[in-house]
């Protein structure tokens, strides 16, 4: 399977090696060109701004878009998930508008309050997943197409899923759990 | 939950990657580089340029200025303070910045020490002029790294020279037999677990950027093929003729660094870069990279 990890900014080397360790061919994506064959498409956590407007300045945002309109997966982490989303309560950055949710960029305040937390997600099992929030976005409302798959203690969404769509504030891959980009190769090939 | 843990320290760089993070002023500049894809400010009082040609001691900025470019902005917000002067770092963390900059722009608090920087949950990031140094700054609880070069010069010279002795530390650490990695400790004056994990590892253990003299998107490029995960630029955007459109410029060149079509066609039409210093006419006494022990 040829998993693409967008790379206009951010983390997204850690994204590929984590793919790679499942068997994955990850390639990176800079140019629109580089969307062609792939079957899914990773959006990484970084700076949501700073990878919005490079999308925008290299026409990956239309591209991508109109492949997830017919149907390729995408899997957006933090600043991926902002890019996913119909509606950010900021005005910067423009969302790619493709999830059925609303989010808050920089939720729970600056990097002072970014924080770890052990969060229980039953599509992955019983075993808790470290979830590492960074300057982090939360989801405020979802539709009801959408399947929120993890809260925090409060109740907060931080993960959902519609369709081939998958979003989560937190970032998989900064650690050693491989079980999201798993569900998420899953997905792409049909399994889930 | 648990706030400032090292994986959220060292993650947030991780984040920055890719990035060019861009010296600010004031609140206008600071909109003029997140509109241009800055991935972080840098909030300061005056850019290295003018410390430079002012002279006399550089401290920590106004807190006024750097609130006025936090409220300002959504991207993440940097500061300095002196080296050693680990109250100005304190009153940092009060005001809430996102990364602290040990940073050897300012004038040194301290001529032997720099500050325990586990003490902090926000996230520090020090300049080094080789892999020992980085080290050094990494086990004081340094959670980013990025090579000095000399600021406030627009010559990438001394940049080139610090990533090349980092990389050249690397590739020299990786190729040396574990019997030696102690001897090679104590020549690099580097902790010998840290030197042990670079052996093993072939990479630093935290995000290291290029700072001091990068100019244009090509000055951006060449770090990053030398091997740098983002870079800074201080006086280079905001002491050019057209900040805006060099910003852009820069950031497009360091996402796509490795296409020289691309860093062809941003490099056209940039106006004026900054004025550049041979660093051969500094006396040494002015130099910035040696501060830092």
């Amino acid at each position: 399977m040829r998993i693409g990890v967008l790379a206009s900014q951010g983390a997204f080397a850690e994204h590929i090696a984590k793919l790679r360790q499942l068997g994955a061919e990850a390639v990176p994506v800079r140019l629109p060109e580089e969307l062609e064959g792939l079957d899914g498409l990773v959006i990484p956590g970084g700076e949501s701004t700073s990878i919005s407007r490079l999308m925008r300045d290299f026409h990956l945002a239309d591209k991508i878009k109109e492949r997830a309109q017919s149907g390729l997966p995408v899997f957006g982490t933090c600043a991926g998930m902002i890019l996913l989303a119909k509606k950010n309560s900021d005005a910067y950055p423009e969302t790619l508008g493709l999830m059925d949710i609303s989010v808050r960029r920089n939720a729970f305040g600056r990097q002072r309050e970014s924080f770890e937390a052990e969060l229980s997600v039953p599509v992955l099992g019983e075993k808790p997943f470290p979830g590492v929030f960074i300057r982090a976005p939360l989801i405020e409302k979802a539709d009801g197409k959408v399947e929120i798959l993890a809260r925090l203690g409060d109740g907060t969404m931080v993960a959902a899923r519609e369709g081939r769509l998958l979003a989560l504030a937190f970032h998989p891959e900064l650690t050693d759990d491989l079980r999201f980009h798993q569900y998420f190769l899953d997905i792409a090939c049909g399994k889930r | 939950m648990e706030t400032g843990t090292w994986k959220v320290k060292t993650g947030l760089a991780q984040m920055l990657k890719g990035g060019v993070i861009m010296d600010v002023v004031n609140p206008e500049q600071a909109k003029i580089a997140e509109e241009a894809g800055a991935c972080a400010v840098m909030a300061l009082e005056r850019v290295p340029a003018d410390i430079r040609a002012a002279g006399g001691v550089a401290r920590m900025a106004d807190p006024t200025i750097i609130e006025a470019i936090m409220k300002a902005v959504s991207i993440p917000v940097m500061a300095k303070c002196r080296i050693g002067h680990f109250v100005e770092a304190q009153a940092l963390e009060a005001l809430g910045v996102d990364y602290i900059d040990e940073s050897e722009v300012l004038t040194p608090a301290d001529e032997s020490h720099h500050i325990w920087k586990h003490d902090f949950k926000v996230p520090f990031v020090c300049g080094c002029r080789n892999l020992g140094e980085a080290l050094r700054r990494i086990a004081e609880g340094a959670a980013m790294i990025r090579t000095k070069g000399e600021a406030g010069t627009g010559n990438i010279v001394e940049a080139v020279r610090h990533m090349r002795a980092v990389m050249d530390g690397i590739r020299e650490l990786v190729n040396t037999p574990q019997e030696e990695l102690m001897a090679k400790a104590k020549e690099m004056g580097a902790p010998f677990e840290l030197v042990s994990e670079v052996h093993r590892t072939g990479k630093l253990p935290v995000v290291n950027f290029a700072a001091g003299g990068v100019a244009t998107p090509a000055d951006a490029a060449l770090m990053m093929q030398l091997g740098a995960d983002g870079v800074f630029v201080g006086s280079g955007i905001f002491k050019s003729s057209n900040p805006a459109a060099r910003a852009q410029a820069i950031v497009k060149a360091t996402t796509h660094y490795q296409d020289p079509q691309i860093i062809a066609e941003v490099s056209k039409n940039l106006g004026e870069a900054m004025p550049g210093l041979d660093i051969k006419q500094i006396p040494s006494e002015e130099l910035l990279a040696p501060r830092g022990w």
